[in-house]
């Protein structure tokens, strides 16, 4: 594997390798370019990456602890697995470090109003939740389907202060929900910034959301070495966009550590009832949505597929560029891992160390629990524990209906 | 209706023509769109020439994709309808081979957004483009410096590219995108998605378009939010040719005869 100086990605076109760019209609590329520009002052701006850290320490409590789960690991009897606890992080998962960036970085354009998409509505509730604290205006648009599954957040949203339109389109999912967000800025460019919630989407967005997570791995690797005494093995984190995979992984590109991002196997591979974009190779080729070239789930016309997970947030047909690269590259390892299993990772943590993780952390947890019983134990595998579940719980107490007695 | 001693020619010189003629006539050409496959699957074998009967100078074909994210909800339902019911980039094709073979001689320009030609494979897409008739692509979610190969493609095959200017295209970047669009260029006359429910600003338009006349001798087509023969005519002497979508997906319903009404209407618009 040749090492790929990662750091320098992406272009200046937006591409890191063969994936990226700026696949979008013509109106777009002029805030697109905006964007761009307004990123690169800040970039240098000392005072403006103060007041981020600022925001992340007074505000969202970090930094995050790592925290060594020892029952899970007497458990499952091999490696020792850690945890970062991005769950701890205000609005309950890491989406509020790109929220804040972002939203600072929109109050700097000038913008009065931000619009995002959301699918689980973590990333719904940061933005809500960044617009509330910097006062703008916030429209956050959501699939019917998740608004039903994730109602929880639906109404943390509104009591944020912001409007949640449904989506009707289509699968109602994140999928459409960008569209529609998409849709929105294309009306509304001069007052309105957005928000873009994933590592994803036209350039610059999967650079930009990069760099606000890349937090969590910077905080990790130096709590590793402090805690543990050295750094990690194998780093685990779940992939639907995958800004926290991305977040935690970028940190440790250049160490001899290990990589796996988990997607969602769904139901099924075989049934194309899932959002596993590496793990099948006739539906997750080479296409563009949402403005970047990149792997996505589509069909034999290269229309995008619906997806199934029993994790809205990773409910989505398009993996971020830069794991595109990195999948190819051999840098890191994609596996996935089934609603079932998820669920009995997320049953697992809650038993065993008293955390109720997001059913999209439970998917790396699910694939941690694997390494881990394949490995010695002196063997390090830190997961990035990137949401708390209490989103999760109607949709977990219907899948263990019998169980719970419910 | 047409002038038999012009020889028929396909591709960018086609919509050459179309201009010409309409120039010569003293109007602006008429460009229409359709969604195919919808409202049923075989529908623009009937509707393209009801279109071309009443007195559309081009046709845009719109080849349906999953996630139209330039396209308002007339567009968007339509796209989705034409999916469920089968339609696919290559059933398209072989209607508008079908259109050609029934005599339809108006220029065809395929709308569709990129993922699907990606898919196809872009040499391969335009070339079927031609053999099947078509005169052109207009991709509205391919920028000028992502469309390298697809131009590539388009030159090699005579086929026209158009692309599209916004209002928030500034004027270096305007000139460039003139530079390269082949058979006319697409002016959006405001910000937003396809939609006949949505208005432009005039003046505005006005100023663009006197913006765009500078930067290129381009044909100029606008569209967006044009759907009323007042609208049209208030377009002639500004733009080259008017460009109405939605308007035309939302009267597809109503059948052939209705449609060529609706359209020999706004024709009779355009005459100055």
């Amino acid at each position: 594997m040749r090492k790929v100086d990662i750091d320098q990605l992406p272009d200046a076109r937006g591409y890191f390798g063969p994936y990226g760019g700026r696949f979008v209609p013509e109106t777009l590329i002029a805030p697109l370019q905006e964007l761009e520009e307004a990123y690169r002052q800040v970039k240098e701006d000392g005072a403006f990456w103060e007041e981020y850290r600022a925001l992340l320490h007074d505000y969202v409590g970090r930094p995050t602890p790592v925290t060594y789960a020892r029952r899970l690991t007497e458990a499952c009897g091999g490696a020792r697995i850690w945890l970062k606890r991005e769950d701890l992080a205000h609005t309950g998962a890491h989406k509020i470090n790109n929220a804040l960036g972002q939203a600072l970085l929109a109050k700097r354009m000038g913008k009065t109003r931000l619009i995002a998409e959301t699918g689980a509505g973590q990333h719904g509730v940061a933005v809500a939740t960044a617009a509330a604290l910097l006062g703008l205006e916030c429209t956050i648009y959501m699939g019917s389907e998740d608004m039903r599954r994730q109602q929880p957040n639906v109404l943390r949203m509104r009591l944020l202060g912001a409007e949640v339109r449904p989506v009707d389109a289509g699968s109602r999912t994140l999928k459409d929900a960008i569209n529609e967000a998409l849709r929105d800025w294309s009306f509304h460019l001069q007052d309105t910034h957005y928000l873009l919630g994933s590592a994803l989407g036209p350039h610059p967005y999967p650079r930009l959301v990069r760099d606000f997570q890349r937090v969590i791995g910077e905080e990790a690797r130096a709590q590793m070495l402090e805690q543990a005494g050295r750094l990690p093995d194998v780093l685990v984190a779940c992939v639907g966009g995958g800004s926290n995979a991305i977040g935690l992984f970028h940190a440790f590109l250049q160490d001899p550590v290990e990589m796996v991002g988990v997607e969602a196997g769904g139901a099924d591979i075989a049934s194309g009832r899932h959002a596993a974009r590496f793990a099948d190779p006739q539906r997750g080729r080479v296409g563009i949505l949402h403005g970047v070239k990149t792997y996505v789930l589509q069909d034999a016309h290269g229309q995008i597929l619906n997806t199934h997970s029993i994790s809205a947030g990773l409910d989505y047909p398009a993996v971020g560029p830069e794991h595109a690269l990195l999948h190819d590259i051999g840098r890191v390892r994609y596996t996935h891992v089934g609603d079932d299993e998820a669920l009995a990772a997320f049953r697992a943590l809650a038993r065993l160390e008293g955390i109720l993780p997001a059913l999209e952390s439970a998917h790396a947890l699910a694939e941690a629990m694997r390494l881990a019983a394949a490995r010695p134990a002196e063997h390090i595998i830190l997961v990035n524990l990137s949401g708390r579940g209490d989103k999760d719980l109607d949709t977990v107490t219907q899948a263990l209906q019998e169980e719970l007695g419910a | 209706m047409r002038d038999e001693t012009m020889v028929a020619r396909q591709g960018v010189q086609a919509l050459e023509q179309a201009f010409a003629r309409a120039r010569e006539e003293g109007r602006a050409a008429l460009i229409t769109y359709l969604t195919m496959g919808y409202p049923k699957p075989e529908a623009a074998l009937e509707l393209v020439p009801a279109l071309e009967a009443g007195g559309a100078d081009i046709v845009e074909l719109g080849v349906p994709f999953s996630d139209p994210v330039a396209d308002g909800p007339a567009i968007q339902r339509a796209s989705y309808l034409a999916l469920q019911a089968g339609m696919t980039p290559a059933r398209c094709l072989a209607q508008v081979a079908r259109l050609r073979e029934a005599g339809v001689r108006v220029p065809l320009l395929l709308m569709g957004y990129y993922n699907p030609i990606f898919h196809y494979g872009e040499r391969a897409y335009v070339r079927d483009c031609r053999q099947a008739g078509a005169d052109g692509l207009i991709v509205p979610d391919l920028p000028p410096e992502e469309a390298d190969e697809l131009m590539d493609a388009c030159r090699q095959e005579g086929l026209a590219l158009v692309f599209l200017a916004a209002p928030t295209t500034g004027p270096e970047r305007l000139r460039e995108i003139a530079g390269r669009s082949t058979g006319f260029l697409y002016v959006l006359s405001r910000l937003g998605t396809t939609g006949a429910e949505r208005r432009f600003d005039m003046e505005e338009l006005r100023r663009r378009l006197a913006e765009v006349r500078r930067a290129s001798p381009i044909p100029v087509a606008v569209g967006f939010g044009v759907s009323t023969p007042e609208q049209a005519r208030a377009l002639v002497g500004l733009a080259d040719g008017i460009i109405v979508g939605s308007a035309v997906v939302e009267r597809a319903v109503d059948g052939a005869a209705a449609l060529r009404e609706y359209v020999a209407g706004l024709r009779a618009a355009l005459r100055q």
